[in-house]
């Protein structure tokens, strides 16, 4: 499935109350980094079904990347029973981020 | 637009040049010096050599050789790429576009040993100020560095912060700095902050207040450059394949910034085998 679009709307039901671990990709399209990102958290979308993936774009919704403190992008957030379990800050290979998946 | 640039006029950029030139690629090599081949006297063995030769004279040779195979080469430093269909380069003395980009600018090896500062990587010290500058909108940070690369980062920070204040760690300050820009240069101790950055102090005692640190120490070296763009890196080396290509269609490295032997006669192949990756991907392009 490929990754949700994560608004200041959709945050709460999507993220915060999931029922599976949601791994959230802080991104800007100015970002070079976060656009070597994007592909990867696409495919690994498509071939892990139990953790739910999503980007949210910190142009359109500062305020939450505010509130949990991005500071550098990209950021990578895994979100559990709405708190957040894991991170990573930086470009991350897939085998990273599956680490990250693995700890949380 | 040139169908390939190399940023660096060593071994491996000149080397991949002679390539791509010959084989019908306009190619543009961007220096800024001649890297660490500058100290060596004496060479001797390298292929080819009945007598030693210098580093300086190897690459001088090597740059009339590419010259008249109609190579261009500038002498410029290079502070970021943005790719986007192609690349953009933007340097110290212009900006310049390419179908190809390698990445040969030989190795840096600035290891920073700043308390605190890999500790809060992530949380206020950011080493890409055009990613990040736009979360310390209205807030006081630091730049780190005492070079031309260093005011170019300043440039991306200044519109939206603050105020910004300039760190030399010690070391001699080599650029002309904007107006209003407070500029120390006494050495650091700390980076402080538990959850982010708060401060920083300097080994004379002092601190001061900041919210963030964008590092941005000498020149921007392949490393920089490559992370600014989103190639991975591993430890200090840029990661490539066996064909010499990164992440990013398109951007490759070869030479000391990738690793292994860092001898001329490496640099010189791997510059090759670069080429021949960026010969046929230019073809493509076209």
């Amino acid at each position: 499935m490929a990754p949700i679009e994560i608004t200041e709307q959709n945050f709460e039901q999507e993220v915060l109350k999931s029922d599976i671990p949601v791994l959230v990709d802080f991104w800007a399209s100015w970002c070079g980094p976060c656009r070597m990102q994007a592909p990867i958290v696409d495919e690994m979308a498509e071939e892990v079904s139990s953790v739910k993936f999503a980007k949210l774009d910190v142009d359109a919704n500062g305020r939450l990347a505010q509130q949990y403190g991005v500071m550098n992008i990209p950021t990578l957030l895994v979100f559990r029973d709405g708190r957040v379990a894991g991170s990573a800050v930086g470009l991350q290979s897939k085998e990273n981020l599956r680490k990250m998946l693995e700890r949380v | 637009m040139y169908d390939a640039i190399m940023i660096g006029s060593g071994p491996a950029g000149l080397s991949a040049a002679l390539y791509t030139s010959r084989a019908g690629l306009s190619t543009l090599v961007i220096g800024k010096d001649r890297g660490a081949l500058e100290k060596a006297d004496r060479i001797e063995n390298y292929f080819g050599m009945a007598e030693p030769v210098s580093g300086c004279e190897l690459v001088e040779n090597t740059k009339t050789q590419a010259k008249n195979l109609g190579v261009d080469l500038v002498e410029d430093e290079i502070f970021h790429i943005s790719w986007n269909g192609h690349f953009i380069l933007e340097g110290k003395n212009g900006t310049y576009e390419a179908l190809t980009v390698l990445l040969a600018t030989g190795t840096g090896r600035k290891t920073l040993k700043i308390k605190g500062l890999k500790e809060l990587e992530g949380r206020g010290v950011s080493y890409c100020a055009v990613c990040d500058a736009f979360f310390y909108r209205g807030r006081d940070v630091a730049v780190l560095g005492n070079e031309d690369y260093a005011i170019h980062e300043m440039s991306q920070i200044l519109p939206v912060v603050k105020s910004v204040v300039l760190l030399t760690d010690g070391k001699e300050l080599k650029a002309e700095v904007p107006e209003g820009v407070r500029v120390i240069r006494k050495p650091l101790l700390s980076v402080d902050g538990t959850e982010r950055v708060e401060g920083i102090t300097f080994e004379d005692g002092s601190s001061i207040a900041a919210e963030g640190l964008f590092v941005a120490l000498g020149s921007a070296g392949a490393m920089e450059l490559a992370r600014k763009a989103g190639a991975f890196t591993e430890g200090q080396n840029i990661k490539v394949n066996e064909k010499m290509e990164t992440n990013i269609p398109g951007l490759y490295a070869a030479g000391d910034c990738i690793g292994g032997l860092l001898q001329i006669s490496t640099a010189v192949g791997e510059g090759a085998q670069a080429a021949m990756s960026m010969i046929p991907f230019v073809r493509r392009q076209k």
